[in-house]
């Protein structure tokens, strides 16, 4: 969008006419997917993008100050999640940590895997490697215990189950399904991927029950490209990179250390402010909610309800009569960044298997829309987003309504 | 004007964006993902829509992939499929301009506010005096492809763009070297997006029907050869038949479904005078007096056409009487009605 970049000087290119591709405003609310720098990582990376460099792993001066970052933002991050610093093996990020807790898991013992059925297909897909069977969600997206139990054999070697959902970002009974897991399978290590709880959920206590856990960095207002994998000791684990030996032979490869110094900054500023930011943003949430369920009274609001907590920054729901590509192309001719919640490699959209898990139909669930506030998100996006979301679905519905018929269709 | 591209990641598309940049047009740039399975290239692969999106951000443009693979699947695949099991010969090209560019897209992209859409296709459409619009052969005789776009009639004519249709295809790499587009030197996209050069027809369709072998016979019912797949087998097809060398050549003269029998025979068998077409669509309404004109049918992509009158039968049913025998039509094929080098219409043998 906008000019070509600088340094792809192609001055031979028509100029573009302003299309109005600037908007006025712009509404940020796709947190979900990333989030904005905190100042407080950019700060602490600042130095190792500029003057500071140095491989961890070296025997000298210019090496010992890089190893010396990794390790001070290893006791942050272990802090903040309420893990043994030696726990932390720092990855590239989520998806790696989850292809290494269920991947390394299996190699190290194999056996019956188990998931929940709206895991992130960072989880899904190497299960699913793993021949691993899924646990179904009830209609309000959480884990069917009984299901579980049913599930579980003594020979179970993992059950992987997210703290909170990506999509419709409903929290997950970890506890709960990690005492059952305890009781039936006492061999098996439980991970959780809280990429997307970590920035807003204290998970200290979740943490303590599990043996596996999955951050990221960009999700909490770090940069991207980095992650953990908090691997408890003792929990049995083969890693999926083989190299040089680092992170407890656990995770080969030169660290990234202005990508590992910026994570551990998001994370302290993000625990720092974390009970002001979930009440703050969780209201705007509900204002955005209660605003577009009022001026679209169909759309129906997914997962989660009574007894059932969703994360603060998260909405989700289906719009009927509209279509998530169509809807998401207006929003972003008006500013609004937002997402159906599922993509691929392509950009293009798939149907989404945590709706399908939900029972939500096909027809209803091509009306999906996430929006995701985060840290950075104010009452100006609120606004602006309840301005542009209704009149952009009665524009689809409308046209809709005037829908000719294809040619040689009589 | 607001005029969204279809960019499928080829060069005549990227050169039709940015031909209507340099006109002043406010455009954006849609790349349609329609298939999900393998493909060589085609529209769907992750590689093409790249190409596209690299193609708009050098353009300067807003480039958005859009999903209709469950509309590719029931409009295009499933029939194509179908129409093999029953032993027609299907143009998925053509339905796939009919139910997915020029109607879904074509609908979509008027709800988000953009009535206007362009293709990168080499072909041209003209405007007659009465204001009426019809679609014309490119001015690069050898890629034009009027014929899969006979499906457009007024409502579609004039809601679309062809950019590239005055300009050959070597133009059409000139201007895109000159402005540096990355797609300038990419091959063309060959035959059906879905089949892979792999795994081929047979591949695609073993998967999904039964392929059932079959006798060859000859004119007087004598077994001369066989076939491992009958839903393969297309009239006029000459190769991979089993038969004998040597001799005059045979052609597939009628292919007998429910008891997997090919007949073959000397050309003189295929010639035929007349091709009756269903699903027939007028480019400019109902030619109740078009009928008495001649007019030239083309019976396949690259087919020659022949000289031929057209009378109308009923609403969406029409005959088609050559000039000279000519050889058959298989069941499937599409015929497109030309006027000069303006398509009046076409539709499906029957």
């Amino acid at each position: 969008m906008g000019a070509p970049p600088a340094g792809c000087e192609n001055d031979r290119v028509p100029e573009q006419p302003d299309r109005g591709d600037r908007p006025a405003r712009l509404a940020y609310l796709d947190h979900a997917a990333t989030t904005p720098l905190r100042p407080a990582a950019r700060d602490a990376m600042l130095p190792w993008l500029g003057e500071r460099f140095g491989n961890p792993s070296g025997d000298h001066r210019v090496a010992r100050g890089a190893r010396q970052a990794v390790d001070e933002a290893r006791d942050v991050v272990a802090d903040v999640v309420g893990c043994r610093p030696g726990d932390v093996v720092f990855t590239s990020g989520g998806t790696e940590a989850d292809n290494m807790a269920v991947r390394g898991v299996y190699a190290a013992r194999p056996g019956p895997v188990l998931s929940s059925a709206i895991e992130h297909d960072a989880v899904r897909n190497p299960v699913d490697l793993v021949g691993g069977t899924t646990v179904a969600v009830d209609i309000r997206g959480v884990l069917d215990l009984e299901a579980l139990d049913d599930a579980l054999t003594p020979d179970v070697t993992l059950l992987a189950l997210m703290s909170a959902n990506n999509e419709v970002g409903v929290v997950q009974p970890v506890a709960d399904a990690v005492e059952l897991v305890r009781r039936r399978a006492p061999g098996a290590a439980v991970h959780t991927d809280a990429v997307q709880a970590a920035g807003w959920l204290d998970l200290r206590a979740t943490i303590a029950g599990v043996d596996l856990v999955a951050v990221s960095s960009h999700k909490v207002g770090g940069p991207q490209g980095v992650g953990a994998l908090i691997a408890k000791s003792g929990t049995p684990l083969r890693p999926l990179l083989l190299g040089g030996g680092q992170e407890r032979e656990l995770r080969s490869g030169t660290h990234n250390v202005a990508g590992i110094v910026g994570m551990a900054a998001a994370f302290h500023a993000a625990a720092a402010e974390r009970d002001a930011t979930a009440a703050r943003v969780g209201g705007l949430r509900d204002r955005l909610a209660d605003g577009l369920l009022a001026a679209i009274p169909d759309a129906v609001r997914t997962g989660g309800g009574a007894g059932v907590p969703r994360l603060p920054g998260t909405l989700h729901l289906c719009i009927p009569g509209v279509e998530s590509e169509a809807l998401l192309f207006l929003l972003d001719e008006s500013g609004i960044c937002a997402s159906a919640a599922s993509a691929c490699a392509s950009g293009a959209h798939q149907a989404s298997h945590v709706l399908a898990a939900m029972g939500v139909g096909p027809e209803l669930g091509a009306g999906a829309l996430r929006l995701s506030l985060g840290w950075s998100s104010a009452d100006a996006d609120v606004d602006h987003a309840l301005r542009v979301i209704p009149a952009a679905v009665g524009r689809l519905r409308a046209a809709q309504d005037r829908r000719p018929e294809p040619a040689g269709r009589p | 004007m607001r005029v969204l591209v279809a960019m499928s990641g080829g060069v005549d598309s990227s050169v039709a964006a940015a031909r209507l940049i340099t006109a002043g047009h406010d455009v954006v740039g849609v790349t349609m993902k329609l298939w999900g399975g393998e493909s060589d290239t085609g529209c769907c692969s992750v590689g093409d829509v790249d190409d596209a999106r690299r193609v708009a951000q050098q353009l300067g443009i807003a480039h958005h992939t859009w999903t209709f693979s469950e509309d590719f699947d029931r409009h295009v695949v499933d029939p194509y499929v179908d129409a093999h099991r029953r032993g027609a010969t299907p143009n998925p090209c053509i339905e796939c301009n009919r139910h997915l560019k020029f109607d879904r897209l074509l609908r979509r992209a008027e709800a988000v506010g953009y009535p206007t859409v362009a293709t990168g296709h080499h072909a041209r459409i003209v405007t007659h005096a009465d204001g009426t619009r019809r679609l014309a052969r490119g001015a690069d005789a050898a890629k034009d492809q009027s014929y899969v776009l006979y499906v457009l009639r007024q409502a579609e004519l004039s809601r679309t763009l062809l950019p590239v249709g005055e300009l050959t295809k070597a133009e059409v790499r000139a201007e895109a070297e000159a402005l540096g587009l990355r797609t300038a030197r990419k091959p063309d996209s060959q035959d059906v997006c879905f089949i892979t050069s792999g795994r081929g027809r047979r591949g695609f369709l073993g998967g999904r029907i039964d392929l059932r072998p079959g006798r060859v016979v000859d004119e007087a019912g004598r077994d001369v050869g066989s076939v491992d797949a009958v839903e393969l087998v297309t009239v006029g097809q000459r190769r991979g038949l089993g038969l004998p060398g040597g001799g005059s050549p045979r052609y597939v003269v009628d292919v007998d479904h429910p008891s997997a029998t090919v007949r073959v025979g000397p050309e003189r068998d295929l010639l035929c005078e007349q091709v009756a077409l269903e699903r027939v669509v007028w480019s400019a309404g109902h030619p109740a007096r078009a009928s008495r004109a001649p007019i030239a049918a083309q019976c396949s992509a690259h087919g020659s056409p022949r000289q031929a009158r057209v009378e109308p039968v009923g609403n969406d049913r029409a005959r088609v009487r050559f000039e000279r025998r000519e050889r058959r039509v298989a069941r499937g094929q599409s015929v497109v009605l030309y006027v000069g080098d303006e398509v009046i219409g076409g539709g499906v043998a029957a």
